[in-house]
């Protein structure tokens, strides 16, 4: 149980501002409470035991009225400084997060569910509110009043003090008790919140198919069960959570009791002034106030952190190694080769592709075939950088000097040189001018029109706004989209993964000779993968890739 | 046995004791056509004009009990509070006339009890309103799941994934605080405010309405004030975040591609502007909340300022005597305490008020198909289909996309299918499975005992005849064993091996060192595409409908793989009525085929 993760102070640099206020908010209203106090008893025992009249007690009513102001001021700056510091916070923090999301790249992305970094960036770091606007500044009340409050005191009635003394330091190892017990059932928490987000999504997005086969009414008692188990899941870490709540009220709310019935039964005795024990009534609550309220702020201070820690997973992930040899601008492209990779893929209990071998020119088309699963998405992964072989290299020959490999590159090197038409090509919610765009931003509507004509599609819409995944295109007027987006790249190496797929055979005939045409005219080197004869006549040579099974 | 109808996608959830078997919902096999699910209870007309917020608060009903009982707690818990402060002034006031101690003990047991007593009742009371809120919560959750699955899918195109993910997560989720947060800390406070302000009243009258105006003005003008400042930037928070965890799904779908094309920083850029915006506008909610802290913090001053001053000149009066001023006095500060939260509780209401409204807004949506009122039973087969002059679109505003088709499938024929991308083939299979209502025309099930229109029967007896192997099949983050089971839930290993043998699957299953429990990871991740697409295949086996439509099932498959599998899927469904859908006719044998029907010819492309 750390109040505090440095690593905040390190990833949101607005984490200092808002630690510095909350110190001096809690000083200014530590030395407020104790004024508050003296100046009721005061007015209260003169009026009482001294028959004292309104006119003789304008000085400490108007004392009074100053530090009432002064208080409310000093809650209302406190929230706001918080409140504003919180925003900056999950503003670094959701920026961090996806920077490092995305630069992971696709291994880890398949690992890491998308759904639970989208709940983590929108609505698991909102928890971060509660953490600064609530936590935080308690944290500095809850160590500066009780000593300010001890101190006056220890003054005052050093009886009351001890009793204090003694129940105070009680509360915060109470907190850390219980605290440590409720650690692992608010974790597992935090996964069962991520976990239905998760399943929600699955579900949602199996709807059509499950209808197909009248399973969707079915989860209704599938969901019912499972918010039912994150119900009493929740309530038994609630049950726990409270306890420490429980303490600490009673705590407060007992020893405030103890001072009072001892403060009265020394006055029956006259062993004090009634304006003493008045004094001590009014500030001894204040000593618990700050904790108790600290108390009732942990949990969701506890989610906070939790989420804080979620994102730092993230930030702090390990990335790939990435090579660091920088291509020289002049640099052009003799040859690429592809020399026995091999890349394990130990949940599917084989290597694919099993030892591919290739090698392409500037000018030429090389045809990728093989059964599904032989590994050809994954050479064209590997060859891109994105993934690493675990036998075998791919090496670029660049003219003079010796054959560079590909994973030594620095990657953002490497991928200028490189243009790819995905299996699944990834469409963003925009226009079709914007997609085509994506690599070349800067390219005229000119060029993207004639990227988009060779690519087949010669009449579309440049302003024409898609949905997500290119939802207002067919899937094979998609695909044109991502070969119009690759041929506007003019990169020296092209890699196409299925291009043709979901296209009719006179759509297909038209983008393979813009290939063909695109290979001759501006000397690319092109690797295509095909299942089609139509698609394999267009290549120079065919390589067969193909998988090996690897016992366990 | 574990009953299948909860299995899927059961290894996701997470790792929590299972109910009891007397808990457990009966397994819900193929109900006989006669038991048919009930209607969807639809909102009545008169539901749909009532405020968002009043509709999900009736949501609550069921609970009213438990709510009641956490209200209760709570005024004890509160009460006790006030209690304390009141009992411990007047023992000490009274203690400083020194009285014999004897006269003291009934006041000394109260402020013991106050001390204990609001620490136990705050402990109940906070597990009962947690408790109601979460039971709450999940009737929410069923009740926005059921009308999807109404929608789904033609009705829910228009969604964004990641925008649907924040909706109901965020939206559902953040509806708890309505109880939570709102309800019931405000009806405790509301009447332990009038206890006090009696109590102060009853000893000091001006005393007793200061406390009530300052009371009022924290619980019920203050959170107006402050909501002034921030309503607007409430409401700009939440689209705003929606539109940044929609944003966030693209770029992780995307970032392979947005790697290798370098525009990985650019899309973040994109993003960061988006976040930016939600930043903001949390800055400005931040300005308003704080707003609460300075007037309750007013409030409280002003009621114990003006309780000093009234009990004051009462004591001169001799209205009261002096041990009364002390409770005067006192009883203020922990009134206000008590509802001093209650304006950040407000504070929610507008937040809540706009997702009670995007909640209600899926509820609302019409749903694509109109289920007949009292569907003809199914008649027994085989089935044969007859399609005349049939129109549909998905977009209701939108041109058709098929008008004026026509076809026929004799009862175990074989239809082909074919057209270019476009043409309407996948919305010709969303209309015959019911997904999607014709704009014109008819669809006849045709059965030995006459033609039905598929219009007139329940849209699950439609599907119970009529299967689809789509080419964008859903799999599920799950084993393959459930991924294939979903589609006949009493199917036992061996049925399940012989679907996934049929479908060319089986070798690479057994080769598997967890076989059938294999997981299969977010979509299928960690199937290739041609297994992605066997994996949906075998289901169609498994489930063996008389009607079976194929949508492209040979996609992604190399030429050797995919002229077998077309082979084999005829052959398994040797009797069964079959209509293949695909763009790639050369792969299909021409003498396999009683009828073929070409979307994109003249003819078709004439009739649009």
């Amino acid at each position: 149980m750390r109040p505090l993760d440095p690593r905040l102070l390190r990833y949101a640099r607005a984490t200092a501002g808002a630690l510095g206020a909350a110190v001096a908010f809690g000083v200014i209203t530590a030395v407020l409470a104790i004024a508050q106090a003296a100046l009721i008893a005061h007015a209260v025992d003169a009026a009482f035991l001294h028959g004292a009249s309104l006119g003789e007690l304008v000085v400490p009513l108007a004392g009074l009225a100053a530090v009432f102001l002064g208080r409310a001021a000093a809650a209302w700056g406190q929230d706001v400084v918080a409140h504003r510091a919180a925003a900056a916070v999950k503003s670094s923090l959701r920026r961090r997060v996806l920077e490092r999301a995305v630069a992971l790249g696709p291994a880890w992305a398949s690992d890491a569910r998308s759904g639970e970094v989208v709940t983590l960036v929108t609505r698991g770091l909102d928890a971060l509110d509660a953490y600064f606007s609530r936590y935080v500044p308690q944290l500095a009340l809850s160590l500066i009043v009780p000593a300010a409050v001890l101190v006056s005191l220890l003054v005052v009635d050093p009886l009351s003090a001890l009793i204090v003394a003694l129940t105070v330091p009680l509360i915060p190892i109470f907190m850390i008790l219980i605290g440590r017990a409720t650690e692992t059932r608010r974790h597992r928490r935090w996964v069962a919140l991520g976990t239905l987000a998760h399943y929600f999504l699955d579900v949602v997005g199996g709807l059509p198919t499950l209808k197909v086969y009248g399973r969707a009414r079915a989860q209704v008692e599938r969901l019912h069960e499972v918010t039912d188990a994150y119900r009493r899941e929740t309530l038994a870490t609630l049950r726990v959570a409270f306890l420490s709540a429980f303490v600490l009220e009673l705590a407060a709310t007992l020893s405030v009791a103890l001072v009072a019935v001892g403060v009265g039964l020394r006055l029956v005795a006259g062993g004090m002034d009634l304006q003493a024990g008045l004094f001590v009534l009014v500030l001894a609550p204040e000593a618990y106030l700050p904790l108790r309220q600290l108390g009732a702020n942990f949990h969701a201070s506890e989610e906070g952190l939790a989420a804080a820690g979620a994102a730092f997973a993230i930030i702090e992930a390990p990335a790939p190694d990435a090579g660091t040899i920088h291509l020289p601008p002049e640099a052009r492209l003799r040859e690429l080769r592809v020399e026995g990779v091999t890349v394990n893929q130990p949940d599917r209990g084989l290597a694919a592709p099993a030892g591919a071998s290739l090698a392409v020119r500037p000018g030429e088309i090389v045809a990728l075939r093989g059964a599904s699963g032989a590994g050809k998405t994954t050479l064209l992964h590997v060859v891109l950088g994105l993934r690493r072989p675990d036998e075998g290299h791919v090496t670029l020959d660049l003219g003079g000097g010796a054959p560079v490999r590909v994973a030594d590159l620095a990657p953002a090197d490497w991928r200028r040189h490189v243009a790819w038409v995905a299996q699944v090509p990834f469409l963003f919610a925009g226009s079709v001018a914007e997609n085509v765009r994506l690599a070349e931003p800067d390219a005229s509507d000119a060029e993207v029109r004639a990227a988009l004509a060779a690519a087949g599609l010669p009449d579309v819409d440049l302003a024409l706004v898609l949905g997500e995944h290119g939802a207002g295109l067919s899937t094979g007027q998609r695909r044109r989209v991502a070969v119009a987006r690759a041929l506007l790249r003019d990169a020296p190496l092209l890699l196409l993964d299925e291009p043709t797929a979901g296209l009719d055979a006179e759509a297909e005939a038209e983008v393979l000779a813009s290939l063909r045409e695109v290979a001759r005219r501006r000397a690319t080197a092109v690797v295509l993968v095909a299942h089609r004869p139509a698609a394999l006549a267009v290549a120079d040579r065919v390589v067969t890739v193909s998988s090996r099974a690897v016992p366990a | 046995m574990t009953p299948p109808a909860e299995e899927l996608p059961g290894n996701v959830a997470p790792p929590m004791s299972r109910p009891s078997p007397e808990e457990r919902p009966a397994p819900e096999e193929r109900p006989a056509p006669d038991e048919r699910p009930r209607p969807a209870e639809r909102p009545a007309p008169d539901e749909r004009t009532r405020p968002a917020l009043q509709r999900i608060v009736r949501i609550g009903r069921p609970m009213t009990g438990r709510l009641l009982l956490a209200v209760l707690a709570g005024v004890a818990a509160a009460g006790s509070a006030v209690g304390l402060t009141a009992t411990s002034a007047w023992l000490i006031a009274r203690a400083a006339q020194r009285p014999p101690v004897l006269a003291l003990m009934v006041a000394i047991t109260a402020v013991q009890t106050f001390g204990i007593g609001r620490a136990a009742f705050r402990y109940a009371e906070r597990l009962a309103a947690h408790d109601a809120a979460f039971r709450i919560l999940g009737e929410l959750r069923v009740h926005v799941y059921r009308h999807l699955e109404r929608l789904a899918p033609a009705g829910l195109a228009a969604f964004r994934s990641g925008d649907l993910l924040a909706r109901l997560v965020s939206d559902v989720d953040g509806l708890a605080d309505l109880w939570l947060r709102l309800l019931l800390p405000y009806a405790a406070a509301l009447v332990v405010a009038a206890g006090a302000t009696v109590l102060v009243g009853w000893l000091a009258p001006a005393a007793g309405i200061a406390l009530g105006i300052t009371l009022a003005f924290v619980a019920l003008v203050a959170p107006v004030l402050a909501g002034a400042y921030s309503r607007r930037a409430e409401r700009a928070v939440a689209p705003t975040r929606g539109a940044l965890a929609a944003a966030t799904v693209d770029v992780l779908a995307g970032a392979p591609e947005l790697l290798v094309a370098g525009a990985a920083g650019r899309t973040i850029d994109r993003i960061g502007r988006t976040d930016e915006r939600l930043a903001a506008a949390e800055r400005r909610t931040a300005a308003g909340g704080a707003t609460g802290a300075l007037f309750s913090g007013i409030a409280t001053g002003a009621a114990v300022w003006c309780a000093l001053v009234a009990g004051v000149l009462a004591v001169r009066e001799g209205a009261l005597g002096g041990v009364g001023l002390a409770v005067v006095a006192l009883t203020p500060i922990a009134a206000h305490e008590v509802v001093a939260g209650l304006v950040s509780a407000a504070q929610h209401l507008p937040g809540l008020a706009a997702s009670a409204e995007r909640v209600v807004d899926v509820l609302d949506r019409p749903e694509p198909v109109h289920e007949p009122d009292a569907p003809l039973p199914l008649p027994p087969g085989p089935y044969g289909l007859r399609v005349r002059g049939l129109a549909a679109r998905y977009d209701p505003a939108g041109p058709d996309v098929l008008r004026g088709l026509d076809l026929d499938v004799a009862p175990g024929g074989r239809l082909l299918v074919t057209g270019p991308s476009g043409s309407g083939k996948s919305t010709l299979a969303a209309v015959l499975l019911r997904f999607l209502e014709p704009s014109g025309g008819t669809v006849q099930l045709v059965a030995p005992g006459g033609p039905v229109d598929l219009v007139r029967l329940a849209a699950e007896d439609v599907r119970r005849v009529i299967g689809l192997c789509a080419q964008d099949a859903h799999v599920f983050d799950t084993s393959i064993r459930e991924n294939v089971r979903l589609a006949r839930s009493d199917a036992d290993d061996a049925a399940l091996r012989d679907a996934l043998r049929r479908a060319q699957l089986g070798g690479w299953v057994d080769s598997l060192p967890e076989g059938l429990d294999t997981r299969v990871g977010e979509h299928g991740a960690r199937l290739s595409a041609g297994q992605r697409q066997r994996l949906a295949l075998a289901r169609a086996l498994l489930a063996d409908p008389p009607v079976v439509i194929f949508d492209e099932p040979t996609e992604h498959l190399d030429e050797a793989t995919a002229a077998a599998l077309t082979a084999d899927l005829l052959a398994a469904t040797a009797g069964r009525t079959v209509i293949m859908i695909t763009h790639r006719p050369e792969l299909m044998e021409a003498a396999n085929w009683s009828g073929t029907v070409d979307l994109g010819s003249p003819e078709s492309r004439a009739a649009r």
